[in-house]
């Protein structure tokens, strides 16, 4: 149980995707300018992030490996990844309307979307159990979720700020994201710590 | 366009990385040493070159509704053969850029020169414009890189630099460090190529989903 909420905490705060890992970046500097899309945006990921190691997992375990076709895991893993995010725009359009229409325009992005596609490689690289894999997934996904609504606030702030003309727009975006990032080194070593 | 202006436009109007803004994960994440720098940016220029030749030979052949699936596929077929020349000729690479080459898939510049070039033009022209644009990429990398190991870490390709290696600053190779050398430089291109076309503060243009999401992810329009 303790190595669970360790997996879970340091995913979400030492090894976060988006600040430490670097998996992700073109939604956290493209969606994260206002708060509820960050939101939407995050909350996909989550979901997706949990669909598709709860899918890649398996095949991995009892399909790639045990035949000797782990050497395919990167065709794989993308293409259940863009299947699968199909599936679930087509299930929640039918099914649960009101949730595609929150979701449901950032489902599509979601695809080529590194931080989903890393999740799912790390999981099995780190040789986790499959539950320990899906709580990697959960504290990941929070972990982004937490990275882009914290991020859409800075961002707020720096709309209004005045700056140097070549540092508009981007630049000072990235000079923040630098700061924000800054501020996560603060948690190395804590979580393990704590348990210690 | 002649072939010269072709190949240039990768490296300086159109880089990449520091002018349209594509794939800024492996940017970031692989700039911290200049030798792993290199080798991110010559795989990624191995798969650029081979997806842009096929997918421009089978341009005619490929649906228009189904062509992303298609790119996805033939992108990762590239890519996991990278990967398996990787592990097998240069271990140490493999072990030091890890998750981030089997990432080279998901990475929007070469989804985008797909989409936006090898559809549209010639097999050699394809293969020019993949050149150009892997060596823009592999640039903006290495200047990177360099910036941050050698302020950051004090040696240059893993040789000491006397007065720097005791007085580095090593956050520079530490996440932080990543946003803040890639914003700096991208605010030195605003400043000394004034007369690049306008653009946005972060570009659609090049994504592949940006026509599936109505630019929603741009901010340009809010969301249906």
């Amino acid at each position: 149980m303790t190595k669970l909420i360790i997996i879970l905490l340091s995913a979400v705060f030492i090894n976060n995707y988006v600040l430490s890992r670097f998996l992700g970046i073109c939604p956290f500097l493209g969606v994260s300018k206002k708060l509820d899309s960050a939101t939407g945006m995050s909350l996909a990921v989550i979901f997706v992030m949990l669909m598709a190691t709860a899918a890649t997992y398996p095949i991995q375990v009892y399909l790639l490996t045990p035949n000797g076709l782990g050497y395919l895991q990167t065709i794989v893993f993308i293409l259940v990844i863009a299947a699968l995010v199909q599936l679930v725009e087509i299930v929640l359009k039918r099914y649960i309307p009101s949730l595609h229409k929150s979701l449901g325009v950032y489902l599509p992005l979601i695809t080529t979307n590194c931080a989903v596609l890393g999740v799912t490689i790390l999981n099995i690289d780190e040789g986790y159990t499959f539950l320990e894999a899906m709580v990697n997934s959960l504290g990941s996904g929070l972990g982004f979720f937490l990275a882009m609504v914290m991020f859409s606030g800075v961002r707020s702030v720096i709309e209004g700020a005045d700056v140097p003309e070549s540092f508009k727009g981007l630049p000072v975006t990235l000079v923040a994201a630098a700061i924000t990032s800054l501020s996560f080194l603060g948690f190395g070593g804590v979580i393990e710590n704590l348990f210690a | 366009m002649n072939t010269l202006q072709n190949f240039s436009k990768g490296i300086i109007k159109e880089n990449p990385v520091l002018v349209l803004v594509l794939g800024t994960c492996p940017t970031l994440a692989t700039s911290t040493s200049i030798s792993n720098a290199l080798g991110m940016g010559l795989a990624a220029t191995a798969v650029l070159l081979c997806s842009n030749i096929v997918i421009s030979a089978l341009r005619k052949v490929i649906p228009d509704k189904v062509r992303i699936p298609c790119y996805i596929v033939l992108i990762a077929g590239f890519v996991t053969m990278v990967q398996m020349l990787v592990k097998a000729f240069a271990p140490a690479l493999d072990a030091s850029l890890g998750i981030y080459l089997p990432l080279i898939v998901v990475n929007c510049i070469i989804l985008g020169r797909a989409e936006m070039f090898a559809n549209k033009n010639k097999v050699f022209d394809s293969a020019v414009d993949a050149l150009g644009m892997g060596a823009g990429f592999t640039l903006a990398l290495s200047l990177m890189a360099l910036i941050r190991e050698v302020f950051g870490n004090g040696t240059f390709f893993g040789l000491s630099i006397p007065v720097l290696a005791d007085n580095h600053i090593s956050i520079l190779t530490m996440a932080p460090g990543g946003f803040f050398v890639f914003g700096l430089l991208i605010a030195a291109v605003n400043k000394f190529a004034p007369n690049k076309p306008k653009k946005k503060d972060f570009g659609c243009a090049g994504c592949p989903s940006a026509e599936i999401c109505g630019k929603t992810s741009c901010g340009d329009k809010e969301a249906v």
